[in-house]
């Protein structure tokens, strides 16, 4: 008995020895953030590690807010070093990373990435506009018999949005309200289409709270079914249901063409080509951004930033492009490159 | 005494016979069903899983002569020849008839970018290969496997496969040639994770889950049996130990995510633990368990007769001696099942995990108690929600790895019982 109780302490401060020496210095890089990056990010950080001589770095999918809060907690071995976002880093989390102390951040794009809307094959492709996405997914909407009145949503099927679209319940399979893809697609979709009616587009600028409220709130009646932060289930709910269109980025589309077929915006389809040349009209820059501060302290991430940011990475051509990002054009990547080589810290200013 | 069944109570109950009957017959049938219908439930999620899980334990490989070009190998350090120009080169040398740079491209995309990693691994463990052509298999990139495994359709219109026409005909011609086979999935085995399907393996998650349960188990268990011999043997009866009963019932209950956020205050936040680590991970699931062998092991004393207590204690054994050469001795095959069954339920945790950070993308194999890992379930979670279609059969096979070891669990923890319990 006895022996066991010694070996047990023993255990536990050795535990508790090790993890304090751990603290003390970190051999690996920790990236934390966007769950839209990840899959990128993985790729660039596995690479990096078989190719150098560096540990391959530690990447947590915590989604882009949750990653810009870890990311601004501080200084030091125990704080990440790197966050991923699916969108720019917003004035308030800038102002968190400076009270923290986490005083140079320096922001990198890295390419863009496409928001598709989809459907099973087994239906007909969708011809959608923005204004018809609006329609149909705003909880409040113009009234359809004229005049500047917002009304509770009546539309139940595609046909009564737009006599051209089929006459089928409409259905969309889509990401909850904590996710960057939801963001991203209300900012794009809802709010542009929002906007082609006069006296919302008006409403911008003499209320911007019933702006937002108007544009950015998604119907809550079971037309849209906030389908989880899992895009391969989404796909498969797709597959399953041949009426439900489904939101989710470009990469679940690229990978299963077979099943699910991309719906046209604007007359566009959500192929890699008019993604890249902004013909289609839902896409967004995607971010990582470095904590300058442990540049010299955590080895690798000089390297780290050199690989993601190499044309074989990055590039048209290179293995990023294979796994569905769509690349920045030449002068923007040679930009941010640069940038990030020579680690200019990003200036916003600071309201006290 | 020949009388016949006059007496009314008989009677009575003669007539209620065929009633009584037929509502134990109803009684049992509804037995049966509920039995029945919970193995169609265990059978349509072995048969779900099972089905689109099989296929991950085999792999296909190419066949391809690697010609280790000296003019490659100048550099001192052998590992930073250009190893993907190697294949690239060989799998041209296969196909001279392909020239066009797009076409090239879609060639050189049959060969995992694995590849490259092996032929580097080739070199260093023998130097002597440079400047020698060497038959090698190599393993297909993830798309090639998922096309001869039959999950992508070639009969498709070539925009919607992953395959174009081109890429069949070549896979086509090399089949022809039996230079592609489906062997064991070792890899699977053996590697951590990757982004790269045909690279992933369990082996990351299962150390992982296995440094992480040490842990729980080198704190639970000790602590767990102490707890319920002191609660069980010498704690007073009073209010308090009442109220401490009852909050280890409670806890038991408690939700698992709660304990993460608890070990993501406590042990990151205010004791600075690295996150992402095992030694959290374990911390974590330890208080997750302990309330579950506390109660098991208490449970185990209280079926140990008093007889054999006064018994101890009447030829002058001292307390101390009377539970650790009797009692305990007596009671630990039911504390380990508890135990066991603890662990098991560890093992299969995610929640509290996701607050820790141990929902990370690592490459490298964990070696301690400190490095970042993550564990089996985990890996799940994380290959259920990757795009590439070949990852869904890989979580598929994960999980039935994660149900073995269950099951190896639970059979222990039968066979302690069956081998060590004693009836009274």
């Amino acid at each position: 008995m006895k022996k066991g109780i010694l070996l047990a302490s023993a255990l536990i401060a050795g535990m508790f020895a090790g993890s304090s020496a751990q603290a003390a210095g970190r051999d690996y890089i920790s990236i934390v953030g966007s769950s839209t990056v990840y899959p990128f990010s993985t790729v660039v950080a596995e690479q990096f590690g078989k190719t150098t001589n560096f540990r391959t770095p530690k990447i947590e999918s915590t989604g882009t807010g949750g990653g810009f809060k870890l990311f601004c907690s501080g200084v030091g071995v125990q704080y990440p070093d790197i966050t991923n976002a699916s969108r720019a880093i917003k004035q308030s989390e800038y102002d968190s990373c400076q009270s923290n102390g986490v005083k140079d951040i320096v922001e990198i794009k890295i390419g863009y990435d496409g928001i598709v809307f989809a459907n099973s094959k087994k239906s007909a492709p969708l011809k959608l506009t923005r204004k018809d996405i609006f329609l149909a997914l705003a909880k409040n909407v113009p009234d359809p018999k004229g005049g500047d009145k917002l009304v509770p949503n009546p539309y139940k099927t595609w046909k009564d949005i737009d006599p051209a679209l089929p006459n089928e319940k409409i259905e969309v399979l889509g990401p909850p309200p904590t996710s960057g893809t939801r963001d991203a697609f209300v900012e794009l979709t809802m709010e542009t289409g929002a906007k082609s009616f006069p006296f919302i587009h008006d409403m911008e600028k003499k209320d911007k709270n019933m702006f937002k409220a108007t544009t950015q709130t998604v119907r809550e009646d079971g037309v849209y079914i906030e389908a989880g932060e899992n895009d391969n289930l989404i796909v498969q709910k797709l597959e399953a249901n041949p009426h439900a269109v489904g939101i989710f980025g470009f990469s679940f589309l690229d990978q299963n063409a077979d099943m699910i077929q991309g719906s046209l915006i604007e007359n566009e389809s959500p192929t890699f080509e008019n993604i890249a040349s902004g013909k289609y009209p839902v896409s967004r820059p995607l971010f990582f951004y470095v904590k300058k501060a442990h540049v010299d302290v955590i080895p690798g991430i000089k390297e780290y930033l050199a690989e993601f940011t190499s044309d074989k990475a990055w590039g048209n051509e290179g293995y990023l492009a294979d796994k569905g990002m769509i690349p920045m054009d030449k002068t923007e990547s040679e930009h941010f490159a640069e940038q990030a080589k020579d680690l200019k810290p990003l200036t916003m200013k600071q309201d006290k | 005494m020949d009388q016949p069944a006059t007496n009314p109570a008989i009677d009575k109950v003669n007539r209620g016979l065929k009633r009584r009957y037929r509502a134990e017959r109803r009684f049992r049938l509804c037995g049966a069903t509920a039995v029945f219908a919970a193995l169609c439930f265990l059978f349509i999620l072995f048969f779900s899983i099972v089905s689109s899980g099989y296929k991950a334990f085999q792999k296909t490989f190419i066949q391809i002569d690697v010609f280790f070009d000296p003019a490659e190998f100048t550099n001192e350090n052998l590992a930073t020849a250009n190893f993907p120009a190697l294949i690239k080169a060989s799998m041209s040398s296969r196909f001279p008839e392909v020239t066009a740079r797009r076409d090239k491209k879609d060639l050189y995309y049959l060969i995992s970018p694995g590849a490259s990693f092996q032929l580097m691994k080739l070199i260093k463990n023998n130097p002597a290969l440079i400047g020698q052509k060497e038959r090698i298999w190599v393993s297909a990139n993830d798309d090639v496997d998922m096309l001869l495994k039959g999950n992508i359709d070639r009969t498709r219109p070539e925009s919607e496969r992953r395959i174009n026409d081109k890429q069949l005909a070549w896979l086509d011609t090399l089949a022809g040639e039996g230079k592609i086979k489906k062997t064991f999935n070792m890899a699977f085995f053996t590697l951590g994770d990757s982004r790269e399907p045909e690279q992933a393996g369990i082996w990351g998650a299962t150390c992982g889950s296995f440094y992480t349960l040490l842990i729980t188990l080198s704190l639970s268990f000790p602590i767990g049996v102490a707890a319920a011999v002191y609660l069980e043997e010498f704690a007073p009866k009073n209010r308090w130990t009442d109220i401490i009963e009852v909050n280890i019932n409670n806890l038991a209950a408690v939700p698992s995510i709660v304990y993460g956020l608890l070990g993501l205050a406590v042990f990151i936040n205010f004791f600075g633990m690295p996150r992402s680590t095992p030694v959290v991970g374990g911390l974590v699931l330890t208080l997750m368990t302990l309330p579950i062998i506390i109660i098991a092991s208490r449970a185990s004393l209280k079926s140990v007769p008093p007889s054999i207590r006064e018994a101890a204690l009447g030829i002058g054994a001292s307390k101390m001696q009377m539970v650790a050469h009797h009692v305990l001795p007596l009671a630990l095959p039911g504390m380990l099942t508890g135990t066991i069954i603890g662990m098991a339920h560890a093992l299969g945790e995610t929640a509290p995990l996701l607050m820790v950070g141990m929902v990370a993308f690592i490459v490298d194999i964990p070696q301690g108690f400190t490095d970042p890992a993550t564990v089996l379930p985990v890996q799940i979670y994380l290959w259920s929600d990757s795009p590439e279609r070949a990852f869904m059969e890989k979580t598929s096979a994960a999980i039935m790895v994660l149900l073995v070891f269950l099951f190896l669990m639970n059979a222990v923890a039968i066979f302690l019982r069956k081998r060590f319990e004693i009836k009274w």
